[in-house]
């Protein structure tokens, strides 16, 4: 293979700013310490029968506690899946497959939740112009099913735009208006910033998942009350208390547990921190660049997120130019061929022009110097970008 | 110069890239996603897309894909499907590469400061050597390879887009393309020439593609003196020159369909002769150099060919008021289906004077 050549545009290959912590995050040094025993030595399958089996399965025991403790759950109610998705999946198909009732989510989720749901049948509720669950059209298609609801699925935090949804009126809603159905959270983007103990507190079933905290990817969490009985996805060795086979990803167990355990601890002091670098990012940007609109006012929103829909530029040009110079950042969701696909939760919002939409998203190790870096190089990108494309942009 | 080349994922395109490497541009790759629909073959399939990463990557340079799906339904599927229900003859890779590749992209390359776009086409531009101070000429010339050239399909370039396209593959032969793939270890050294319509699925086909879009109508098939011979369940499936699929009974002469009339559903069906004209009238003509148009009432001998692989044929072309012309052919010449695009080379058939479309 050739050398890879310097990219066109980047001085300093090295010098990368990550504006993508909505995506995932980078893995914390501490959180891969507490793995790699389980990576290298501590190798065994907790499910065996002898001391090497039992080393694995403490560790996947304790870990099983802390995830508890810092979502504020039981430990018998923890399911360890290989992510977000797999949690979110097995929630609504379990509970759709129990034909009970209908399955219910607002039309701004991830697709790991509207996917299943539409996938059985279920109902598309409205958002509002902010992302969140319309609480009126909510109560109206509780009213309306015919058969009952059994699943209600509204997202902690919306993954495009940042939106936080306040569960608890929520949450009385669903009791007042389908008091049999089981209230889930898909709450992945939540655990850097929300108090997730707060969530587990009104809700019947909530999804977590360890990379958007520090943590590796490929596990996560379902998080269920007593009442709520999981049909498994996957079948075999019966792991999970027959509610998800396969055998145990000890490591990436254990760093799911360490990276929330960190996360809710060290919560209120990003919120501060990383709010202000978010506040002076955008506030530097507007001031910089006319024609640049927040998509959600910020008291709606979690600390870390930017969402704009900027003037005269279509994102997909604006996204390459930053890369070109090291800033990574994020429009809406990607397709299998990695293209741009139009942004369903901008859509459900009633945003028309979603062609300048764009998502920065900052982290733990997101810094002042990669904020004013970024705010020169989104300047800089697109005041050419529009000086460019003022003669052919239709 | 700063390029970026156009990667469909075939092999082609992956030997276009790796040779501008070696002419020592910096080379960004792009796959352009074009349609939204399910389709397993062409441009716009997942497979592909990965082929043209997994190529870049081998490369050593950087690929993006560019999402065009709205301007694509918009300037080639579209028309596509109108043209089948009026009853001419579409040309969607030709419309992609006016519409898409050369405009579309070329714009959005040029926004984001490349100097030049690329594609694995088999072509050659040609910069014609003039004077100090003077303008410099491009010239649009068949590729070397005669099976393989495509020059039919960007005749619409421009001097304005020759003057920033790359054709890096147009002077080799398909052997030596293949050849530099597999020494490269390029895994679409023997991945076969795409050859459908990009956006029909191999699996559902053109009559279901358009069955779902457009309302067919069941025509009357007649002979010349109008008389009801046969019976046809969709006449925006007929094509001009069409022998078979027209419920006509064995045996008799071979007939064939000479006219289309579309407001009356009606298929008219005769001899071959029939199909024979002396003059095709051409609208919406482009030039690759505007200074090569003759002028009004002036003549121009050309070679013309009227499909991607067919055979040149000599006329003598002549101008009309507005985008529109008229071929005189040498000899009589089957009607060209209206729709068809009708491209003009210079007498010796090497290069591209420009095109347009048969009315």
């Amino acid at each position: 293979m050739s050398a890879r050549q310097s990219p066109v545009g980047v001085n300093d290959a090295d010098q990368v700013v990550y504006l993508d912590h909505a995506a995932t995050t980078p893995l914390r040094a501490d959180v891969l310490e507490a793995m790699m025993p389980h990576l290298t030595s501590s190798f065994a399958n907790p499910s065996g029968a002898h001391r090497l089996a039992r080393t694995a399965r403490q560790s996947v025991d304790e870990a099983r506690e802390v995830v508890a403790e810092a979502a504020g759950w039981k430990p018998g109610g923890v399911i360890f899946t290989s992510g977000g998705t797999e949690a979110d999946n097995t929630i609504v198909t379990s509970i759709a497959r129990s034909g009970v009732g209908t399955v219910v989510c607002p039309a701004a989720e991830h697709h790991a939740i509207l996917h299943p749901v539409e996938a059985h049948g279920g109902v598309r509720v409205a958002v509002d112009a902010a992302g969140a669950v319309d609480l009126s059209a909510l109560a109206a298609a509780l009213d309306s099913a015919a058969s009952g609801v059994a699943l209600v699925s509204v997202m902690a935090v919306n993954n495009e735009v940042g939106t936080v949804t306040d569960l608890a009126a929520v949450a009385a809603v669903v009791r007042r208006h389908a008091p049999d159905a089981v209230l889930h959270t898909d709450a992945v983007q939540a655990g850097a910033w929300l108090d997730l103990a707060a969530i587990g507190s009104v809700v019947d079933a909530m999804s977590i998942a360890a990379h958007k905290l520090g943590g590796p990817k490929g596990v996560g969490a379902l998080l269920v009350a007593d009442h709520v009985n999981i049909r498994p996805l996957l079948l075999g060795g019966g792991q999970e208390r027959d509610r998800r086979s396969g055998t145990h990803n000890v490591a990436g167990i254990v760093g799911l547990a360490e990276a929330l355990r960190l996360a809710q601890d060290e919560r209120a002091d990003n919120v501060v921190q990383i709010g202000a670098l978010r506040d002076r990012l955008v506030d530097g940007l507007r001031t910089e660049v006319d024609g640049i609109t927040e998509t959600v006012p910020r008291d709606r929103k979690v600390a870390g997120s930017a969402h704009l829909l900027i003037d005269g530029i279509e994102n997909e040009a604006l996204l390459f130019l930053l890369d070109r110079a090291g800033v990574c950042a994020s429009a809406a969701s990607a397709c299998a061929s990695g293209a741009m696909e139009p942004s369903h939760v901008l859509a459900a919002m009633g945003v028309t022009n979603s062609t300048g939409a764009i998502r920065l998203t900052l982290g733990a190790a997101s810094d002042q110097a990669d904020i004013e870096r970024a705010i020169d190089v989104l300047t800089e990108s697109i005041t050419m970008l529009r000086r460019r494309t003022a003669s052919t942009l239709r | 110069m700063k390029v970026l080349v156009a990667m469909s994922g075939g092999v082609d395109s992956s030997v276009a890239a790796a040779e501008l490497i070696d002419a020592g541009h910096e080379v960004v790759g792009v796959t352009m996603r074009l349609w939204g629909g399910s389709s397993d073959t062409g441009c716009c399939s997942v497979a592909d897309v990965d082929d043209a990463r997994r190529v870049a990557q081998q490369l050593g340079i950087d690929h993006v894909v560019f999402n065009f799906s709205d301007d694509f339904n918009a300037a080639v599927v579209a028309p596509y499907v109108e043209a089948h229900r009026n009853g001419t003859t579409p040309n969607p890779c030709i419309e992609c590469n006016r519409h898409l590749k050369f405009a579309r992209l070329s714009e959005r390359a040029d926004a984001l400061d490349f100097d030049a776009i690329a594609t694995g086409h088999h072509a050659r531009i040609e910069r014609l050597t003039t004077g100090t101070g003077d303008e410099p000429r491009w010239l649009l010339r068949r590729g070397a390879d005669e099976a393989e050239d495509q020059s039919y399909v960007v005749h619409m370039l421009d001097q304005r887009e020759l003057a920033r396209t790359l054709f890096p593959v147009g002077g080799m032969s398909k052997d030596q393309v293949r050849a530099i793939a597999a020494r490269r270890g390029l895994r679409t050294a023997s991945k076969p020439d795409s050859q459908d319509v990009c956006f029909i699925g191999r699996t559902e086909g053109r009559d279901v593609f358009l069955g779902s879009r457009i309302p067919f109508r069941s025509g009357r098939v007649v002979n010349t003196d109008g008389e009801q011979v046969g019976e046809v369940p969709a006449v925006e499936l007929v094509t001009l020159g069409q022998r078979r699929g027209l419920g006509l009974p064995g045996g008799g002469p071979k007939r064939y369909v000479v006219a289309v009339d579309h407001n009356t559903a009606t298929v008219v069906v005769g001899d071959e002769e029939l199909l024979d004209v002396s003059v095709t009238e051409v609208s919406q003509v482009v030039w690759a150099d505007p200074r090569l148009r003759p002028a009004l009432g002036e003549t121009l001998d050309v070679m013309v060919q009227c499909s991607a692989h067919g055979a040149a044929r000599a006329a003598s072309l002549r101008t009309a008021p507005g985008p529109r012309l008229t071929l005189h052919w040498s000899s009589p010449q089957r009607r060209i289906a209206p729709g068809q695009s009708v491209v003009f080379y210079d007498p010796s058939n090497t290069y591209v004077f420009g095109g347009g479309i048969a009315i």
